[in-house]
């Protein structure tokens, strides 16, 4: 059984023990557990169940590479699925439940699917779920989404807040092991600005646990030295419990710190994500160790041998009493002597080398441990707990040649460097034949903004072993991150020594010989249950890239992604392919290194946070007076100002009424409101526009068009002259940003000689529409400057006061009444607002919002910008000739005007469309032609653009593009309804009402 | 996730505060032109493994548009200069010919 | 005319750092020449600061001048202060090619107050807040969260903040969310 040993383990508090839930049962832990190390204290090896055979699963390592131990945290706003038990530290109060069983972790009925799985082997999901075609949305989908996913989605809105931070540093160091302590120190010593970062709460790593000799002290004083030191370095910033995410391109590294999980007595927000900055990265990301795979390697109760040495040395938590350690390589009796150590049992050293010799062996074996050279496991025995295992030859087929008996088992297949966040970026690996791993390739790194590589390789992260080579390694590391950046490297490495080693010997399967039903039974992935025997089937199926290999087999694919079982993976694969190693290559590492929340990414930027909204000065008054907002852009506008006991549609018909029988207020203050001045201004707003601007008369207004270069209608709006060398130019409300910044490429990037200033003060000014028969009897009520017909005609502006505010007024009008737009500076506008509505009662004055607004410009035939226009269209389509100058020479769209497609006679066209039973044409409807095109569906010549019930009218009106529209006029078109029923639409002029446009003009 | 130094500001930008303007060095084509010179100048654009020069707008700061020389793949920026030229300086130029002798892009080398 | 309305007028947020949105400040937007003696001389003579150079702003009290790009400028001035202000630089420029807009009313100021502003900052603008690359005298022009805005520091624990009116309650809102989460305790001690 796995139990608490009686004395030791680092990380414990023993005076402060916790109690914490598992699947409902009360536990009991110590303060410096992980979940996993207290689990195993309790002797609850069984902690979850795999994702396709649900087998059982026990704990297999100690940190970030953990398959197996994923559990669902907490409950209803904390709850949080796939947390791993090896990283997750205890708190008094946790609850955890496993995962991917029913009923019961411990007896779970899909483990049927281990019976069937010689059925289901690899790409078995592509080949089953292909045929019959028709199956697929009714019967195979339902089946796979309800067995998908392991942990559950939370129900419940997360109620933890979380943050954004941005850090600009020299060096970036990630990883607090002793090599990171080096980099750091040498990166922190030349006077660097340094930030050092380690993922777990505790500083100095495996040395920590194996505790090798670091300048003639024991590591562990050295770490506390060291990091004793870096503390006191003001440009040293060091943080625990921050892990390296992801690295990308110019120096920018994603870190992710988790704060209050640990703690639930913390404040502050759960967990933050730095973006940081930095001129170079040093990754001293260790190494992960490798399984063996063997029959039965998936038992619970087998694990890494660093592992098995984390519990005990670390947590004082032994896996077993009975250990039988497997290796290829001398690390793993460091296992056996920590165990031995702990007064536990190793029956046996299974080595598959011939000859081990070195320091560690000799140990051991003067410890009393037996050793067993060139042998292997046959099978590991048990179901959800191992209870022996049959060694053979590792050179034969897997002859039994005698049983053990045993409670865990701990392998080792070597040591595999964590290659991720140099790769991230690009960087390659080389394969070293001696060490048996990918390494970083020091020539084919990742380079930044100065051509020099930015990710530097440090310690065991770049291949090094043996202490004085991790310390010198990444000791040169943090030097060379230094100079980079243009300090002068100072001090020396710290000296490090070990117990000298032998060679490792590459086994990727145990026994060498082995056949198909052994074969079948190691494991490469625990989570998602590939076998060896999956990924030699994708090699006899012709998936030889690794790429493809790990699609069709899932091999890599969990929440791990493929962290213990990638290289074991590519080396079956490459030996089924009779290729070597280095020739097959790895998959892709991609960011994040371990998952990160998509809280954290999301950061503040949640609820009202989530987007900016922009208001204008009367934004509260209309949020108080019934208002439904409408995003325009990132604008809300009042889209209807609803009364009690009115629907919107009630509302909006009551608005156009009364607006076009009394008088309205348009709040147009989102309106875009550029200033072009200079004394080119009018040749630059010549080519801006596709009409004349240049002789625009002071104190006149004039309809523009704006085109991109391409030809295409961008913006529309009124542009006024201020004086002999301003304008004033509106834009749509989404436009203002857009159109300035047009403006400025222009002027920027091609004309920059000309003498032009442009300023947006779109948000400078509160507008004010003024709009209906009673609007002028208003403006004059309130008193000031003269807005009658002879000072103040249709498309003039003037400057001047109204009801004491200053104002400038423009005699524009977009829904074809009487209409007047003041301007009043934006810190008036909610008090002008005010003042206009209660001068205005008398007159039968309403707000009305943006649909009362589109109803009344598609009476008038005006066209909208997104509605009439997507990109595509040119200002002849749109009947708009009439403001496109013949006289100049160029403006921009001119030239692309004139290509053939543009000239076309059968673009569609705009006309007005009207349905002969009165009611509303579909938004978006295509009108039909007959015949069938080249896909089968049905020829099309026309669509609706824009369509509303006009109020005034009393029926439905619709604008649409048309193949040869208006040459067509009084001819019936149809449109189908989604429904299946169509619609019949006479084309007619697009003005509805007032055509002659009498009521705007008085 | 770039970052390039506005030439006008000095301001080492996040490419969060800049806007992408395309290829640079465009030469503009308008009414009267050839409609193959049209179509190079609307639509014709590079798509280089190696060197480029693009156009940025430093749009969250102080709103010039800049062009950059830069490379594709190793992401090497070998500077960034005013958008009020037709070519690149003649120091950008030698920086790229010190690392990428024999360099050409559309008719710079 | 009623007495102009700041759109964040008063409001205030207490935390480790504190939000305070201010009352209506005087800016006018001046672009032209800068390296121009007489544009240098008019907008010295308003602020009563010295000319400043690129990425600089000089501010004293309510008055002052921050570089925007090469070819603009912001005159600060007390808010009752703008219409004057905008007829001096129209006599003194008369002539010349510049323009002056009053944006008073297009932009709200908030002040951050205390040693975590640069924290408060660095969680939302991706800008090196480090004391040793950003301080007194310095003006950055940035993005706050999803908004431009920009800001100097009026000594070496206040921030001003300026940003678009109709964006104020966001990023009043944006640095109270960010100040109520407390010091991260990286560029602050």
């Amino acid at each position: 059984m796995s139990t608490r040993l009686a004395t030791g383990g680092r990380f414990l508090d023993r005076a402060r023990p916790v109690s914490f839930d598992f699947n409902g049962k009360r536990l009991r832990g110590l303060a410096g557990d992980t979940i996993a190390s207290a689990l195993l204290a309790n002797d609850q090896m069984l902690v979850g169940r795999s994702f396709k055979y649900h087998r059982p699963r026990g704990v297999v390592a100690s940190g970030a590479e953990e398959p197996n131990g994923l559990v669902n945290l907490g409950k209803g706003a904390k709850f949080e699925p796939n947390q791993r038990v090896t990283t997750t530290e205890l708190f008094d109060g946790l609850q955890a439940a496993s995962q991917n069983h029913w009923p019961s972790l411990e007896f779970d009925v899909g483990a049927v699917n281990a019976r069937l799985s010689r059925f289901l082997p690899a790409g078995f999901y592509y080949k089953m779920f292909i045929h019959p075609r028709s199956f697929w949305k009714h019967i195979y989908e339902p089946f796979i989404r309800q067995s998908a996913g392991l942990g559950k989605a939370p129900k419940d809105r997360d109620t933890d807040t979380y943050e954004h931070f941005h850090a600009h540093v020299d060096v970036l160091v990630v990883g607090g092991g002793i090599a990171g302590l080096a980099a750091a120190m040498a990166a922190g010593q030349a006077g660097a600005r340094v930030l050092l970062i380690e993922q777990t709460a505790h500083w100095g790593g495996r040395a920590g646990v194996d505790q090798p000799q670091i300048d003639g002290k024991p590591a562990q004083e050295w770490i506390d030295e060291t990091v004793a030191a870096l503390g006191q370095m003001p440009n040293v910033q060091m943080r625990l419990r921050m892990m390296g995410a992801g690295v990308y391109d110019h120096g920018y590294v994603l870190a992710y710190e988790k704060l209050t999980e640990h703690d639930p007595s913390l404040a502050g927000p759960r967990q933050r994500l730095w973006q940081v900055r930095t001129a170079r990265v040093i990754t001293c990301t260790g190494a992960i160790e490798r399984p063996l795979s063997f029959a039965g390697n998936d038992i619970p109760g087998v694990m890494l041998a660093s592992a098995l040495r984390d519990y005990v040395v670390n947590y004082a938590t032994s896996a077993g009493d009975r250990t039988v350690v497997v290796t290829n390589n001398d690390d793993a009796y460091r296992t056996a002597i920590a165990l031995k150590a702990a007064g536990l049992v190793v029956p046996c050293i299974v080595d598959a080398r011939p000859s081990p010799a070195g320091e560690l062996i000799q140990t051991a074996r003067e410890m009393g441990i037996r050793v067993e050279a060139g042998k292997g496991i046959a099978k590991v025995k048990g179901g959800k707990r191992v209870t022996g295992v049959a060694i053979c030859a590792q050179a034969g087929e897997g002859a039994v040649l005698e049983e053990i008996a045993c409670d865990a088992v701990a392998m080792s297949g070597g040591w595999s460097p964590v290659v991720h966040l140099w790769s991230h970026c690009g960087g390659k690996l080389v394969w070293d034949d001696e060490k048996v791993m990918f390494r970083p390739d020091a020539a084919r790194g990742p380079t930044g903004a100065d051509g020099a590589l930015f990710v530097l390789p440090g310690g065991t992260a770049n291949g090094a072993l043996q202490t004085a080579d991790v310390l010198s390694d990444a000791f040169a590391a943090g030097q060379a991150a230094a100079q980079a950046t243009g300090h002068k490297a100072k001090g020396k490495a710290p000296a490090g020594s070990d117990p000298a080693e032998g060679p490792i010997s590459p086994v990727w399967m145990m026994p060498q010989g082995a056949g198909i039903s052994l074969r079948e039974k190691m494991w490469l992935d625990y989570q998602n249950d590939v076998k060896v025997s999956d990924v030699q089937l994708a090699a006899r199926e012709g998936y030889e890239s690794v790429e493809h290999a790990k699609r069709y087999t899932t091999l890599g694919m969990a929440t791990d992604q493929g962290k213990l079982s990638n290289i074991n993976g590519l080396a079956v694969l490459s030996d089924a392919l009779g290729a070597a190693i280095p020739n097959v290559g790895t998959t892709t590492f991609r960011p994040p290194y371990t998952p990160i929340t998509l809280a954290a990414i999301a950061g503040v930027a949640k609820g009202d946070l989530f987007q900016p909204v922009r208001k204008t000065p009367m934004h509260n008054w209309h949020a108080e007076h019934g208002a439904e907002f409408e995003p325009v852009g990132q604008w809300h506008r009042p889209y209807a100002f609803v009364r009690k006991g009115e629907t919107t549609h009630d509302a909006v018909a009551r608005e156009v009424n009364n607006t076009r029988k009394a008088m309205g207020l348009l709040d147009a203050s989102t309106l875009g409101k550029l200033i072009v001045k200079g004394p080119d201004a009018g040749r630059f707003l010549d080519m801006m526009y596709t009409n004349m601007m240049s002789n625009l008369a002071v104190g006149k207004c004039r309809y523009g068009l704006m085109c991109s270069e391409n030809g295409f209608l961008m913006d529309d709006g009124v542009v006024a002259r201020i004086d002999e060398d301003t304008w004033l130019c509106h834009t749509t409300t989404g436009g203002a940003d857009r159109v300035h910044a047009h403006m400025e490429d222009w002027l920027q990037c091609e004309w920059w000689d000309w003498k032009v200033y442009v300023a947006n003060v779109t948000e400078q000014f509160a507008q004010v529409a003024v709009v209906g028969p009673n609007a002028r009897k208003l403006l004059e009520k309130l008193g000031g400057m003269d807005v009658s017909k002879e000072t103040l005609p249709f498309m003039q502006w003037a400057d001047g006061t109204i009801g004491g505010f200053d104002a400038r007024v423009f005699r524009i009008s977009f829904s074809g009444e009487l209409s007047y737009e003041i301007a009043v500076p934006a810190g008036q506008g909610l008090a002008f607002w005010e003042a206009l509505m209660a001068a205005g009662e008398e007159f039968g004055v309403m707000p009305y919002g943006t649909e009362a607004l589109h109803i009344m410009r598609a009476e008038k035939g005006f066209i909208m910008i997104g509605d009439e226009t997507d990109g595509t269209i040119i200002p002849q389509d749109l009947g708009l000739s009439w403001a496109i100058s013949k006289k100049k020479e160029d403006f921009l769209g001119k030239r692309a005007q004139e290509r053939s497609h543009m000239t076309d006679p059968n673009r569609w066209k705009l006309v007005g469309l009207e349905t002969l039973d009165g009611s509303v044409l579909p938004d978006g409807a295509y009108a039909v032609a007959s015949g069938h095109n080249g896909n089968g569906q049905r020829n099309t010549q026309g669509r609706v653009t824009s369509t509303y019930m006009s109020p005034t009218l009393g029926k439905g009106i619709a604008m649409g593009l048309v193949l040869n529209g208006p040459d067509r006029m009084g001819e019936v078109i149809e449109f189908p309804k989604l429904d299946g029923t169509a619609v019949q639409a006479r084309i007619v002029d697009q003005v509805f009402f007032d055509k002659a446009g009498e009521k705007q003009n008085v | 996730m770039l970052t390039f130094t506005c030439p006008y500001c000095g301001v080492h930008a996040d490419e969060t505060e800049l806007a992408p303007g395309g290829e640079a060095h465009l030469k503009r084509f308008g009414p009267g032109s050839e409609d193959e010179a049209f179509e190079d100048y609307l639509f014709k654009r590079e798509n280089p493994k190696g060197m480029h020069f693009e156009r940025w707008r430093h749009a969250y700061g102080c709103g010039k548009w800049f062009l950059a020389a830069r490379c594709t793949t190793t992401l090497e920026v070998f500077g960034t200069y005013p958008a009020q030229t037709t070519e690149p300086p003649q120091e950008i130029k030698d920086k790229i010919s010190g690392k990428r002798p024999g360099w050409t892009w559309r008719l710079f080398s | 005319m009623s007495d102009a309305i700041s759109p964040i007028g008063d409001r205030v947020t207490e935390a480790f750092v504190t939000v305070r949105g201010m009352g209506p400040r005087g800016m006018i937007t001046v672009r032209g020449d800068l390296s121009s003696s007489k544009l240098k001389a008019v907008c010295t003579g308003l602020a009563g600061v010295d000319f400043p150079k690129a990425g600089h702003a000089n501010c004293v009290g309510e008055k002052g001048l921050c570089w925007m790009s090469p070819d603009e400028v912001l005159i600060l001035v007390p808010y009752d202060q703008t219409a004057a202000a905008l007829k001096t630089l129209e006599q003194a420029l008369a002539g010349t090619h510049y323009m002056a807009a009053n944006v008073s009313d297009a932009r709200a100021l908030i002040l951050l107050e205390g040693a975590g502003g640069r924290e408060v900052l660095a969680k939302l603008a991706p800008v090196d807040l480090h004391p040793d690359s950003f301080g007194p005298g310095q003006f950055r022009r940035t993005r706050l969260g999803q908004i431009a805005a920009a800001f100097w520091m009026r000594d070496s624990e206040t921030f001003e903040v300026i940003c678009f009116r109709s964006v104020a309650d966001y990023a009043f809102d944006l640095l109270s969310a960010s100040a109520k989460e407390g010091p991260v305790g990286y560029l602050v001690p």
